[in-house]
C-alpha cells in the first residue's frame, strides 16, 4: 500500500485534533539560494542504525553549512517498499532538489531507471559502489562505508573480551553491508585468537525484533559472552545481552547505540557519512552531478570507533582497538575479508 | 559448536523453550482472531492491533513501572481498535478485507506517529513481565524448564486455549457465535442478535490482538520498535485457517510455525552446514506443507465475510 494512505489517517486524525491549520511558512527572502537535498531512507531517522547515520549527517551538515536558510533537506522514512521508494524519488526529483539521495542499495535499480530522466539533477546511492556511469547515466552518486574495518576492530575486542571463548553474531540477511562488517569481525576475532568459536545466526529480515532476541539467546545459551549483530532488528538482540545483567557484552555498529544498554555495551562503529556528503555537494557546486563512488573509512574520519567510556572492562579492550585502528589506518592491518 | 551438539538435551530444552516463548504472540493474535472469523468476521487489521497494543503497553509499563498497567491499557486500546473495526463492518457492512487493511494502516501509522512524538528514540525497559517459575512444576526435569520458567503473557497465551474451547463449544455464547457465523438468518429467526454477537467477538479479537502486541513489547522483548511486529498478525489469521478455526487446531499450527522457528535458529548456532537461507525458509514451507496435506479437512464458516442484512 502505498507510503501516503499510510499516513493519510493518522494525518487526518491530527488535523481534525489541530482543528485549524498552521497557516503556510513564509520563506524568508534572501539573496543566495538554498542547497536543497531530499533522501528516501528504508526504516525510521531514529532506528539507532542504518537509517539514523544518514539522517544525523544530513543535521550536522546542516550546522556546518550555516542552517536551513543555506542548507535544506526533506526525508522520506520507513519505505521499506522499493516501489514506495522509487515514486518518492522521482516526485523529488521532478521537485527540482538539488541531491536526491536513495539510501539503500535495494533502491539501485529504480535509480538507474529515473536518474537518466532528470539530467539536472544529482542522485546518489547506498551502500554500494555501482555509479552506472558504465551504462552512460552520469548523474548518479555511489557511497558506501568499509564497515569491515570497524568489524574488524569490534572483532579484536570482542576477542579480548570473551572468557567463554565463543561469541555470536546476529545478522539480517548474508549480504551487502550487513556481509562485509561481518566478515570483517570474524577476521579480527580469528586473527586475535584463533581459538575462538565465532556463532552465527541471520535471521532472514532487518525488522523482526522478535527473531533477533532468540538468536541473541540461543547465542547465550550456547555459552557465547559477546554479541554483535547489524539491522535495525537487533534492539531485540540488545535486549536479550542486556537482561543478562553484565554477564555478556554487546558492540555496536552503524550509530551508537551505548544508551539502549549502559551497562554491556563495550563501543560502537559509526557511520559519519558526513564525509561524503560534504565530497559529493562540493562537486555538485562546481558541476559534476555524478559518476564516482565514495567510501568512508577509519582514514577519512567516515568510519570512527566510539567507546563507552563508562563501561567497566572497557580498559581490556580498548588499547588493543586503539592499535588496531593505527594498523588499519597506516596499513599495517589488512581487514579486508 | 558442531552439529552433533544440536541433538544434546540441553539443546533441545533450548529449542522447545524458545519455540514456547515464540508462539504466544500467534496464541493471542489468532485465537482472538478466531472468534471473529466464526462469527462471520475476516478482520486482517491485526497487524495494526498488535502495533498498537504493543506500543501501548511499552509506553504504560516506561512510564509507570507496572506491566499490569501497561498490559490493563494495551487492551483498553485493542478493544476501541476492535469495536471501530466492528462499526466498519458489522453496522456499515464494509468489504471485510479492505476496511481489515485499512485497520492495520491506522495502526502502524499511529503507532509510528505516537512513538515519534511520545518516545522519539528506542529504549529499552527491565519492568516489563519476567520469567516467573512456577512453584514445584519447574523443578520437574526437563519438562519444569521448558513450560514452567515463561513469563506471564506466556501462560496466559496458553491458558486461553482450553478457555476458548470451552467458551466456544460447551456455552450458550459459543452455540450462538457458532451459528451467527454459519448461518445469521437462522439464528436471527431464533432471537439471536447477530450484531451484538459479531460486535462482542470482533471487540474481543482487538482486546486479543492488542494482547498478543502487549507479549511482544513488555514480555518477550522489553523494546518497542516501529513496525515491530514485522507481519507477525498476518501469519496470526494464516494460522486460523490453518488451524480449521478450532482453538487446539490454532495451537497446533501456532507451535509448529514457531517450534521450527526457533530450530532453524538453532541450527544456524550449531552449524548445520546448510545455507541460511534454506534454515529461514523452513517454518514456511513445513507450514506450507501441513497445509497442502490437510486441505480440504475443514471448511470455513459458511457466513465469513458475508455482512448480514436482515430480508
Amino acid at each position: 500500500m502505498s507510503r501516503f494512505m499510510k499516513w493519510l489517517m493518522p494525518v487526518a486524525l491530527l488535523a481534525l485534533l489541530l482543528g485549524a491549520c498552521t497557516g503556510g511558512q513564509q520563506k524568508p527572502a534572501e539573496s543566495s539560494k538554498p542547497f536543497r537535498v531530499a533522501v528516501v531512507m528504508p526504516s525510521s531517522i531514529s532506528d539507532l542504525a542504518f537509517s539514523q547515520s544518514m539522517y544525523d549527517a544530513l543535521v550536522g551538515i546542516q550546522q556546518e553549512m550555516g542552517g536551513p536558510e543555506k542548507f535544506e533537506f526533506v526525508y522520506s522514512e520507513n519505505m521499506f517498499k522499493v516501489d514506495d521508494a522509487a515514486a518518492a524519488i522521482r516526485d523529488y526529483a521532478s521537485q527540482g532538489y538539488d541531491l536526491v539521495i536513495a539510501h539503500g542499495s535495494q533502491y539501485g535499480t529504480s535509480l538507474r531507471e529515473i536518474a537518466p530522466n532528470f539530467p539536472n539533477t544529482a542522485f546518489a546511492h547506498g551502500t554500494t559502489n555501482r555509479t552506472f556511469v558504465d551504462e552512460g547515466v552520469k548523474n548518479v552518486y555511489a557511497y558506501e562505508a568499509a564497515s569491515n574495518e570497524g568489524g574488524y576492530v569490534n572483532g579484536v575486542m570482542a576477542a579480548k573480551l570473551t572468557k567463554s571463548k565463543i561469541v555470536g553474531i546476529v545478522g539480517p540477511i548474508d549480504v551487502g553491508d550487513a556481509k562485509l562488517y561481518i566478515e570483517g569481525f570474524e577476521k579480527g576475532v580469528r586473527e586475535t585468537d584463533p581459538s575462538i568459536q565465532i556463532l552465527k545466526v541471520f535471521t532472514g529480515s532487518f525488522g523482526d525484533v522478535a527473531l533477533a532476541r532468540e538468536a541473541a539467546d540461543a547465542h547465550i545459551a550456547a555459552g557465547a559472552d559477546v554479541l554483535i549483530g547489524t539491522g535495525q532488528m537487533v534492539v531485540g538482540a540488545i535486549a536479550a545481552v542486556d537482561e543478562q545483567g553484565g554477564k555478556v557484552l554487546w558492540i555496536g555498529t552503524q550509530a551508537n547505540q551505548t544508551k539502549l544498554a549502559p551497562k554491556v555495551i563495550v563501543a560502537n562503529q559509526v557511520y559519519d557519512w558526513k564525509v561524503v556528503l560534504r565530497d559529493i555537494i562540493a562537486k555538485i557546486k562546481k558541476g559534476q552531478l555524478g559518476g564516482e563512488a565514495l567510501l568512508i573509512t577509519l582514514k577519512n574520519g567516515g568510519l570512527r570507533m566510539e567507546f563507552n567510556e563508562n563501561f567497566s572492562r572497557l580498559g581490556e579492550a580498548k588499547p588493543a582497538a586503539e592499535a588496531a585502528i593505527q594498523g588499519i589506518i597506516n596499513g599495517t592491518i589488512n581487514a579486508v575479508p | 559448536m558442531d552439529t552433533s551438539q544440536l541433538l544434546s538435551a540441553t539443546v533441545l530444552v533450548g529449542i522447545l523453550t524458545a519455540g514456547i516463548r515464540l508462539a504466544s504472540p500467534y496464541l493471542f493474535a489468532a485465537i482472538g482472531e478466531m472468534f471473529g472469523q466464526r462469527s462471520g468476521v475476516l478482520n486482517l487489521g491485526v497487524e495494526g492491533q498488535m502495533l498498537m497494543g504493543a506500543f501501548t503497553a511499552f509506553y504504560v509499563t516506561l512510564r509507570t513501572g507496572n506491566p499490569w498497567l501497561g498490559l490493563l491499557a494495551a487492551m483498553a486500546v485493542g478493544a476501541l481498535m476492535g469495536l471501530a473495526m466492528a462499526v466498519v463492518s458489522v453496522t456499515w457492512r464494509a468489504v471485510q478485507g479492505i476496511s481489515g487493511i485499512g485497520f492495520y494502516i491506522v495502526g502502524m501509522g499511529l503507532s509510528e506517529l505516537l512513538f515519534k512524538t511520545l518516545l522519539g528514540e528506542v529504549k529499552v525497559i527491565n519492568t516489563g513481565f519476567n520469567a516467573v517459575n512456577i512453584p514445584l512444576l519447574s523443578q520437574i526435569p526437563v519438562l519444569g524448564e521448558i513450560f514452567f520458567r515463561q513469563n506471564v503473557m506466556t501462560y496466559l497465551a496458553f491458558t486461553l486455549v482450553p478457555v476458548a474451547w470451552f467458551v466456544l463449544y460447551k456455552t450458550p455464547l459459543g452455540l450462538k457465535i457458532r451459528a451467527v457465523g454459519e448461518n445469521p438468518h437462522a439464528a436471527d429467526t431464533l432471537g439471536v442478535n447477530v450484531a451484538h454477537i459479531r460486535y462482542l467477538t470482533v471487540t474481543m479479537g482487538g482486546v486479543f490482538s492488542a494482547m498478543a502486541g502487549a507479549a511482544l513489547s513488555v514480555a518477550n522483548l522489553n523494546v518497542f520498535q516501529e513496525n515491530m511486529t514485522a507481519g507477525m498478525g498476518f501469519i496470526a489469521v494464516a494460522l486460523v485457517y490453518f488451524g480449521g478455526w478450532r482453538p487446539f487446531g490454532v495451537l497446533f499450527g501456532a507451535l509448529l510455525f514457531s517450534m521450527v522457528m526457533a530450530l532453524q535458529i538453532f541450527m544456524q548456532v550449531y552449524r548445520v552446514p546448510v545455507p541460511s537461507e534454506f534454515l529461514i525458509m523452513m517454518p514456511y514451507v513445513l507450514t506450507m506443507i501441513v497445509l497442502v496435506l490437510t486441505v480440504g479437512r475443514v471448511r470455513a464458516p459458511a457466513a465469513l465475510t458475508k455482512p448480514f442484512v436482515r430480508e
